[in-house]
């Protein structure tokens, strides 16, 4: 048999209609909601008067608009509605929903990995462009509109023409001091926002498959950012472990047969990608974004582009308009851009790792002078864990204030926002203008990078700040 | 869904690269649970200050632009979050057509199930019409059906002629899957 890749594995295995001059009608095997892409979804099952096909098959929870606070009182009025929403659609529909007090609520892209709901092979869709985080256990997981929603809901599939493939390779190997965000991030400065559109992009090297679960999700999950529909990584045994024994996983002889099964869905030797970019992750260091979207980063070692630097004009106009918004002067040394807020947390870096790493950062230090920091864990389950690990105090001895969790600062939906004007060093995804808040600024960082400004009150290469081990 | 045919309208330049969803809808406006009412929130951001005024530079703030149903921008157009509340406020706001070199996948596609036409042409072309929108008041004719553009211009565009399909029956493609109960029905059964 000619040799396949793992995308078109799980695709041929989910085409429930083909149809010559249609898109494929694919299964959908799990659908992950949330409050704020489905309220229209489920107005339009009740005007039509249609049923969730498998709610058995449908998770839902509640993250973007969520306050952070202790008392995780919502105040606004209309996020309040939103939630109480989704709160009576579960209901009336019959979906299991994690809600505001369940001890499993949290991210939604955090939760089901978490619970074993995400599982290598499945087809997965969410509401949400980051949805392609599930990709790290080599499913074919990607975000939807609320249109594609309300479709899912009725009929569990969904119509899709096939994406090209893309292989993004990283050779070698990260450095010290140097993790999974600083490589996507790079991949991003190197190939820009849009290389991967109409791609399902699949990550293979080294460098991937010796990152844990927690990092590869962190890749897959800014896979949107490079453009791409899907990213994934082949399963492999650090995979099968990462899933064994989570709450909604196979158990005993099923699982053995589903591993076996998840193995083999990796991709064949001498199978062939539309396209191949690649990367030497030996050459990669901490990564800081310098301006309003996700390529335009840089290293801690660097200093902040001239726009007369760059290619086209397109791009040169691009980059003036972004430091003109970042309010950053070229030739500046990025480790001498100050910064007033730090945001730890995000589908991106709000994992137990992403915490253990900026723990060890701040631990014995104090955030600078004027920093508002936050820690926003990225579920309940995380938030506990961190707890019994006694990272909490860690950080609230050192200023930064222990949030519950939520989506909270990468889009400000709630309470979190960073004041116009303002600088945040941020472990979220996304740098658009306004992102965190109207007139905000951020830059992109990892989350040992984030603790490292924190408590630097600017950016700060990480790698002088750790000890080698 | 209403179906699309021939539109004619007035267009309107965003003269930029890579604009995001975040641009075209800020996240504070995503709260609502209505389909309605996105409009008035379009290029929040860009189109008001932080006092709530008009900024007068903004292009759809300025007079010649009143009424504009076409949009062109630069490559990458749609790009960042899923929100389909990007198409809502557009279309609400009453945008029907979008010109683009290029689009991001996700809001390609919620575009095309709201009966919103995103047209991709070559980027010289799109240039053009940015620089002759800019210049003057440009109106043109959109055929879906011909897949043409004329109006001073005349440009074919290619589509997927499964998106043409529906955009011009204006389908409700959740009817359209229903009818294919049993091949999904029998997918569930030989799986379990």
């Amino acid at each position: 048999m000619k040799p396949r890749t793992i995308a078109d594995k799980i695709w041929e295995k989910h085409v429930v209609h083909r149809e010559k001059g249609k898109p494929d009608l694919l299964y959908v095997d799990l659908h992950l909601i949330h409050e704020v892409t489905t309220p229209q979804a489920f107005g339009g099952l009740r005007m039509n008067r249609r049923k969730v096909r498998r709610p058995d098959l449908t998770f839902a929870t509640v993250d973007h608009d969520v306050p952070t606070s202790e008392n995780r009182e919502t105040k606004d009025p209309i996020s309040k509605v939103q939630i109480s929403t989704l709160e009576k659609n579960c209901k009336d529909f019959g979906i299991r929903m994690a809600d505001i007090y369940s001890p499993m609520q949290g991210i939604v892209h955090v939760i089901g990995p978490q619970l074993g709901l995400t599982q290598p092979g499945k087809t997965i869709v969410c509401g949400d462009s980051h949805t392609s985080t599930h990709g790290a256990f080599g499913a074919l997981a990607f975000g939807i509109g609320t249109s594609e929603v309300e479709h899912v809901l009725a009929t569990q599939t969904i119509w899709q023409k096939k994406p090209k493939t893309m292989e993004i390779k990283v050779n070698g190997r990260l450095g010290f001091g140097v993790g999974a965000k600083d490589l996507i991030l790079a991949i991003i400065a190197k190939y820009g926002i849009a290389v991967g559109t109409g791609c399902i992009a699949e990550y293979t090297g080294e460098a991937v498959h010796s990152l844990s679960m927690e990092e590869r999700m962190t890749v897959c999950n800014m896979s949107i950012e490079a453009g791409a529909r899907a990213g994934l990584i082949s399963p492999d045994q650090t995979t099968i472990d990462y899933v064994k024994d989570r709450p909604f996983a196979p158990k005993g002889a099923a699982f053995e047969k589903a591993a076996r099964e998840w193995l083999s869905l990796a991709t064949d030797k001498g199978a062939v990608y539309d396209k191949t970019i690649e990367i030497d992750a030996n050459e990669i260091k901490p990564q800081v974004t310098w301006g309003t979207n996700p390529s335009m980063g840089a290293s801690i070692e660097d200093t902040v582009p001239d726009p007369d630097s760059f290619a086209t004009e397109e791009k040169r106009e691009s980059a003036a308009k972004a430091l003109a918004y970042m309010d950053l002067k070229s030739g500046t040394p990025i480790r001498d851009i100050p910064i007033d807020v730090v945001f730890i947390g995000s589908c991106t870096n709000s994992r137990i790792s992403d915490l253990r790493q900026a723990a060890q950062v701040v631990r014995g230090h104090h955030v600078a002078n004027g920093v508002r920091a936050l820690v926003v864990p990225g579920s309940q389950q995380i938030r506990k864990q961190a707890e019994t690990e006694g990272l909490d105090t860690i950080f609230t001895d050192a200023g930064f204030e222990w949030r519950q969790p939520g989506c909270s600062m990468c889009l400000a939906m709630n309470d979190d926002i960073v004041p116009a004007g303002k600088r945040c060093a941020s472990t979220s995804n996304r740098n658009f203008e306004g992102r965190q808040g109207a007139g905000s600024r951020t830059h992109l960082v990892s989350p040992a990078m984030a603790a490292a400004a924190a408590i630097s009150g600017h950016f700060a290469d990480v790698r002088d700040l750790v000890e080698t081990k | 869904m209403q179906p699309f045919n021939t539109f004619e309208g007035l267009v309107c330049p965003i003269d930029r690269i890579n604009v995001d969803t975040d641009q075209i809808i800020p996240k504070q406006f995503l709260k609502r649970v209505e389909r309605q009412g996105f409009g008035q929130f379009l290029f929040y951001n860009w189109r008001f200050d932080q006092d709530g005024k008009k900024n007068p530079d903004f292009i759809l703030n300025q007079p010649k632009y009143k009424g504009a149903s076409i949009l062109v921008a630069r490559d990458n157009f749609g790009c960042g979050s899923s929100r389909e509340h990007a198409p809502w406020a557009l279309q609400d706001y009453g945008f029907k057509v979008i010109i683009a070199p290029s689009f991001a996948d996700i809001f390609y596609n919620n575009c095309q199930k709201n009966g919103v036409l995103t047209v991709i042409l070559d980027p010289r072309k799109v240039d053009r019409l940015i620089r002759a929108s800019q210049e003057k008041s440009l109106k043109l004719t959109v055929s879906l059906e011909n897949q043409v553009i004329t109006g001073g211009f005349e440009e074919h565009f290619d589509i997927d002629p499964y998106k043409k399909k529906m955009l011009i029956q204006g389908l409700d493609e959740i009817a359209v899957t229903m009818s294919y109960e049993d091949e999904i029905a029998a997918f569930e059964k030989q799986r379990a």
